[in-house]
């Protein structure tokens, strides 16, 4: 049989594009692959729900350093993050992680900082966390889609996919990204356990994962604020739909000056903060 | 045709077969029971009574030959769907998916029930590295 090039070379186009056909059916095939799948998989009945979860920081309502501390607390206790000290009992900033953390103002609001602003807001610690950008970098690098945006606006992070390539971390402009250089087994050199009173409901993280503030989608799903609103003094953590018209943060970012952090470089983060305020300003 | 080195032949053949058969000797008169894995922790019995059977989130025969590709799915139904009930197809039941907060309410034996047949079958599945398993009593040695 003989075959001019025209006739050979539409004969492989064909069957190329036949074959790629197949492979993209049985690519997109059943989540739920063999067998039994349910009747239906869904939310929780109590499930809290959003168009678009934000939060807004009033940094007025923190006034003690106990109030810092009971705040990030919470979430790291929830959270089954890892404390890993140093002998003198000090961070170990080589390993540390942090889900909700302080920052000072030149670090949480560069560029803003002047020479005459008051000393009381240049000194005083921010509440910083992961801002649940709506066009959030860390998602763009990521390589093989370990972190994600949810449709209510949350951006969550799947442990079980990362590989630990840490782009996303450097891909972060807000620092809100940390490393599991190790395993969180036992003590810290000063005797202090790498994760105390470990929460029963919560996983941890191996070695060689990153890890962030998930908006507590886990407390969300079964109807309960994020750990640090509850614990943060009355008001000074408030959460909540920005879509909703009727929300507490959509009306105080509607009726109130609140800045965002960096939002010059077009992440559209979801954390508002009321700088200074009544008492101090 | 003669054969040089019979003796020498001879003992190679024997330690090859020596060394060859260590498995089988090496296994003779340990009992390699069949995995038993027990479903008697105080939450299933209580479940018994409420409902009258032992029961799982999917029939018996299913959980036993896919419950790795169940876990799998129900992984990525609550980190990447975001949806975290399971109404089941078999007892008509709504499940909270999720290994520390679903499966291990009931089975709280993890010993007894995953490490059985894994240890058994040589398998090593990773859930455990970053889930915590239930507290579990250190076992009586009798």
């Amino acid at each position: 049989m003989s075959m001019d090039r025209r006739k050979f070379l539409k004969i492989a186009g064909i069957s190329s594009i036949l074959g790629l056909g197949a492979t993209a059916a049985s690519a997109t095939h059943n989540l739920w692959v063999k067998g039994l799948g349910p009747e239906e998989v869904d939310k929780n009945k109590d499930a809290l729900l959003a168009k678009r979860w934000a939060m807004v920081v009033d940094m007025s309502k923190f006034k003690t350093e106990d109030d810092f501390k009971k705040t990030i607390d919470a979430c790291h206790q929830t959270h089954n993050v890892p404390d890993y000290r140093n002998a003198d009992g000090s961070v170990d900033k080589k390993f540390e992680i942090k889900w909700i953390w302080t920052a000072p103002y030149e670090r949480a609001f560069p560029g803003q900082e002047n020479k005459y602003m008051s000393e009381h807001i240049k000194d005083m610690p921010f509440i910083v966390l992961c801002n649940q950008c709506d066009n959030p970098p860390c998602v763009r690098v990521c390589p093989t889609k370990a972190t994600f945006k949810y449709a209510n606006g949350i951006t969550m992070q799947d442990e079980h996919r990362c590989i630990g390539c840490r782009f996303c971390m450097a891909a972060c402009p807000y620092g809100a990204r940390s490393f599991n250089w190790r395993d969180p087994l036992g003590n810290n050199p000063n005797g202090t356990p790498i994760i105390k009173n470990e929460n029963r409901e919560y996983p941890k993280r191996g070695k060689g994962v990153v890890e962030k503030c998930t908006f507590c989608t886990e407390r969300l799903a079964v109807g309960k604020l994020p750990a640090c609103v509850e614990a943060a003094p009355k008001g000074g953590l408030l959460f909540g739909d920005l879509e909703d018209p009727n929300s507490e943060v959509r009306k105080i970012v509607e009726n109130q000056y609140t800045i965002r952090r960096k939002s010059d470089l077009g992440t559209g983060p979801g954390i508002y903060y009321i700088v200074g305020g009544s008492d101090h300003a | 045709m003669k054969l040089y080195d019979v003796g020498k032949i001879f003992i190679g053949i024997l330690v090859f077969a020596a060394i060859a058969a260590f498995p089988f000797y090496y296994n003779i008169g340990r009992v390699n029971a069949k995995p038993e894995p027990k479903f008697d922790t105080p939450a299933i019995q209580e479940w018994e009574k409420q409902y009258g059977k032992k029961e799982c989130v999917e029939s018996k025969e299913f959980m036993r030959a896919e419950h790795m590709q169940l876990l799998n799915n129900w992984r990525d139904s609550v980190v990447r769907q975001d949806n975290r009930g399971y109404l089941s197809d078999t007892s008509h039941k709504r499940f909270n998916m999720s290994l520390q907060n679903g499966c291990m309410n009931c089975h709280s034996n993890k010993k007894k029930f995953c490490d059985e047949c894994h240890t058994y079958m040589s398998v090593t599945p990773y859930c455990w590295d970053c889930h915590i398993p239930p507290k579990e009593k250190e076992e009586n040695k009798s």
